[in-house]
C-alpha cells in the first residue's frame, strides 16, 4: 500500500485532514513555528499533495518532532483541520517503519519510551518523584533537590500516601492494578510499538558505534541522546 | 455591547454539583500533593459534597500518548478501564485532576460518539484485557470545573479575600488556562478557549483583579517531549518567557493556573530565567508568585499555607501572603507531621 493510504487508516488522519486552503492560521499561532523551523501550514500542504517521497522524507525528518501538542492550531482553523493531531499519526508510522531513527529528534523517542513506558508500567503512573533527578533537571531548582532528598517525610508531610497501600497521592499501585494495564498494552498493540522502539534504536546505536550488548553502552546511547549530542 | 459575556455565555459548560469519581494527575501529585488533598479535603468539609478517591486507577498515560510512546488504542482502553472503575462504585461524574487527562477523556469519549465501531472494539479490547465492562460518565468535570461552580459559596466563608488588606485595593491576578482544557473543544471549557472563565470566575468571586494580557492563551510550553528531553528545554522556556514578558507591563500580584504542568513550569521557569539572565518579571524586578486553584482556594478559605503545600514552589508566596494578611509561621515551613526538621533551602525572594 502507498505511504499516504497507510496514513489515511488511521482515523485521527480523517478527523485531522478537511480540505485545508493553506491559509496559515495554524502557523500565526504555533508556538513551535515561533521558536522553530515548524510550520504546520506546510505540513498540511505536503499531506494533501500525497506525494509519497516528500512523505518518506517528513518522516526521516527532525519536523514532525518540533510540535507541542498544545492544539493551538485546533481552535482557530477556520476548516477544522487539526495539524497537531496529523503529527500523532506520522510519529505513529515514522515509529512503526522505523524512521524516526533517521532524525536527532526522532531518535528521543527512545528516551521517552524508557522513562514514560518504564513509569508506567512498573508504577502505574508517568511520572514518580524518583524519575525526576536533580541532576538531569537543574531548572527543577534547590527546592526540588530539597524535596527529592527528604522525600519520604516531605509527602508525608503533605498528606501523601507515597508508595504505600491504600489511596492518595502517589499510593503503591497495586499487583493486581499494574497486571490489568500490562494486559492492556499487549492487547492494543503497546507491546509492539515498544518492541518497535527498542529494536530500531538498538540498530542505530550499533551504526554509530555504541555497544549494543553491553547495559552500560545502551545507557550511554539514552544519555548522548537525551542531551542533544547525536 | 459586552462581548467577553456574550462568548464565555455560548460556552457554560454543564458541571455535575454531586457524587463524583475521582482521577488523579501524575504531574499534580508529584510537583503539588498538597492541591489535590486540598481539594479533596474542601469538597468534603466546605462544600459537604461526596466524592470518591479510588486506589485502583492509574495514570491515564496520557504523557505518553502525547510523547507518541503510547498508541491511541492503548490510551482508550486504559480510560475505559478508569470508566470502569467509576461505574462499579455506582457513580456518573467523572473528576479529573489533570487537564491533560482531562484533554483525553473528552477526545476520546467525542471519538466514540463520532466512531461508535471504535467503542465497540474497546470494549472488547477491554473485556479480553481485564474482564471488565463500562459505562460513559454522564459528566466529565476538570478539578476546577467543580471549583468554579462553587466559588460563591467559597466566598461566602471567605476569611482572606485577593485583596490589599492593608490597601483595601484588589490584587492583580494573572491566569494561565492550560492547552487543552478548551482549546481542542471549546465548548467543553467554561468560557470557551478564547474567553476562558473558569480561573476569571474564581479570581472575581473572591474580590481579586483579572487582567487580560496578550498572551493568556499562549501554551506555557511544557509541550511533553519538548520539556522531558533535555535536549528540547529551549522551546519550554522560550514559551513560558514570551507570556512573562506579556504579563510584565501589568504588574501582577500572582498567576493562577488551571493545570499542573503550567504551575509547575511558570513557577520553575522565573527561578532559570533569573539564573542565566539575571532578569525578573514581577512588580519592582521582583517574582511573580504562582498558585493552583486548590492552593488560592484554601488560601481565602484560611488553610494553614504550609498544609497547601506552599512551601514546594520555588519562588517564594510569602509576599503574596503578606498582601491578604494570612499569618504564617516560618518554622512550621520547614518541619514534618511530628516537628522534625526536614532540612532548609531559601526561596527566591519576591519583593
Amino acid at each position: 500500500m502507498e505511504l499516504h493510504e497507510i496514513l489515511k487508516q488511521d482515523l485521527r488522519y480523517r478527523e485531522a485532514v478537511n480540505a485545508c486552503m493553506n491559509c496559515g492560521m495554524c502557523t500565526s499561532v504555533c508556538p513551535a513555528a515561533e521558536f522553530s523551523d515548524y510550520d504546520p501550514r506546510i505540513l498540511m500542504n505536503i499531506i494533501q499533495n500525497e506525494d509519497d517521497e516528500q512523505i518518506e522524507e517528513l518522516l526521516k525528518s527532525d519536523y514532525i518532532w518540533l510540535c507541542g501538542q498544545c492544539m493551538s492550531c485546533k481552535t482557530r482553523c477556520p476548516r477544522n483541520n487539526v495539524p497537531g493531531l496529523l503529527i500523532n499519526v506520522l510519529r505513529r508510522y515514522s515509529q512503526e517503519l522505523g524512521y524516526f531513527t533517521e532524525s536527532k529528534r526522532g531518535r528521543q523517542q527512545y528516551n521517552l519510551h524508557k522513562v514514560l513506558n518504564g513509569n508506567i508500567l512498573n508504577q502505574g503512573y508517568c511520572i514518580i518523584p524518583e524519575s525526576v533527578k536533580p541532576e538531569l533537571h537543574p531548572e527543577q531548582g534547590p527546592v526540588w533537590e530539597w524535596i527529592f532528598k527528604n522525600a519520604d517525610d516531605f509527602y508525608d508531610r503533605m498528606g501523601a500516601n507515597l508508595h504505600k497501600e491504600g489511596a492518595g497521592v502517589l499510593r503503591k499501585i497495586d499487583d493486581q492494578d499494574l497486571q490489568e494495564l500490562k494486559n492492556i498494552f499487549k492487547e492494543t498493540g503497546a507491546d509492539e510499538l515498544q518492541e518497535k522502539i527498542e529494536k530500531f534504536s538498538e540498530k542505530k546505536a550499533e551504526d554509530l558505534g555504541y555497544d549494543t550488548d553491553s547495559e552500560e553502552g545502551m545507557q550511554q546511547y539514552f544519555l548522548d541522546v537525551f542531551k542533544g549530542k547525536i | 455591547m459586552n462581548t467577553t459575556y456574550k462568548v464565555s455565555k455560548n460556552y457554560h459548560k454543564e458541571i455535575a454539583e454531586n457524587n463524583f469519581y475521582y482521577a488523579r494527575s501524575c504531574i499534580r501529585q508529584n510537583f503539588f500533593p498538597g492541591s489535590e488533598v486540598t481539594f479533596l479535603k474542601i469538597l468534603k468539609d466546605d462544600l459537604n459534597k461526596t466524592i470518591y478517591d479510588d486506589p485502583h486507577h492509574t495514570t491515564c498515560t496520557g504523557i505518553g500518548y502525547h510523547s507518541d510512546v503510547v498508541p491511541f488504542d492503548t490510551i482508550q482502553t486504559v480510560v475505559a478501564r478508569q470508566f470502569s472503575l467509576m461505574s462499579a462504585q455506582g457513580l456518573k461524574n467523572f473528576v479529573a485532576s489533570c487537564v491533560t487527562s482531562f484533554g483525553m477523556y473528552i477526545e476520546i469519549t467525542e471519538t466514540w460518539k463520532h466512531y461508535p465501531q471504535q467503542l465497540e472494539k474497546i470494549r472488547t479490547f477491554l473485556k479480553k484485557a481485564t474482564g471488565r465492562e463500562f459505562e460513559l460518565p454522564e459528566n466529565i468535570a476538570h478539578t476546577s470545573d467543580i471549583i468554579y461552580n462553587n466559588r460563591m459559596i467559597i466566598a461566602g466563608k471567605m476569611k482572606f479575600p485577593l485583596i490589599n488588606h492593608k490597601t483595601g485595593e484588589p490584587l492583580k491576578i494573572v491566569d494561565h488556562i492550560g492547552c487543552h482544557y478548551a482549546k481542542m473543544f471549546p465548548e467543553k471549557g467554561e468560557g470557551g478557549a478564547e474567553f476562558t472563565q473558569v480561573l476569571q470566575g474564581m479570581i472575581k468571586a473572591w474580590g481579586g483583579q483579572t487582567v487580560d494580557y496578550p498572551e493568556r492563551r499562549h501554551c506555557c510550553g511544557f509541550g511533553f517531549r519538548q520539556y522531558l528531553v533535555q535536549a528540547n528545554r529551549g522551546y519550554s522556556l522560550s514559551n513560558s518567557k514570551k507570556k512573562f514578558e506579556s504579563m510584565k507591563p501589568y504588574e501582577p500580584d500572582a498567576i493562577l493556573t488551571n493545570c499542573p504542568g503550567c504551575a509547575m513550569f511558570l513557577d520553575r521557569w522565573q527561578y532559570v530565567m533569573n539564573e542565566m539572565e539575571g532578569k525578573r518579571y514581577g512588580k519592582d524586578n521582583g517574582f511573580i508568585p504562582v498558585f493552583t486553584y486548590e492552593e488560592m482556594a484554601g488560601l481565602v478559605l484560611g488553610y494553614d499555607p504550609w498544609d497547601l503545600g506552599l512551601q514546594m514552589h520555588q519562588i517564594d508566596v510569602r509576599p503574596f501572603l503578606d498582601k491578604i494578611g494570612v499569618k504564617y509561621d516560618n518554622d512550621k515551613m520547614y518541619k514534618t507531621k511530628t516537628g522534625k526538621t526536614i532540612g532548609s533551602y531559601t526561596p527566591k525572594q519576591c519583593k
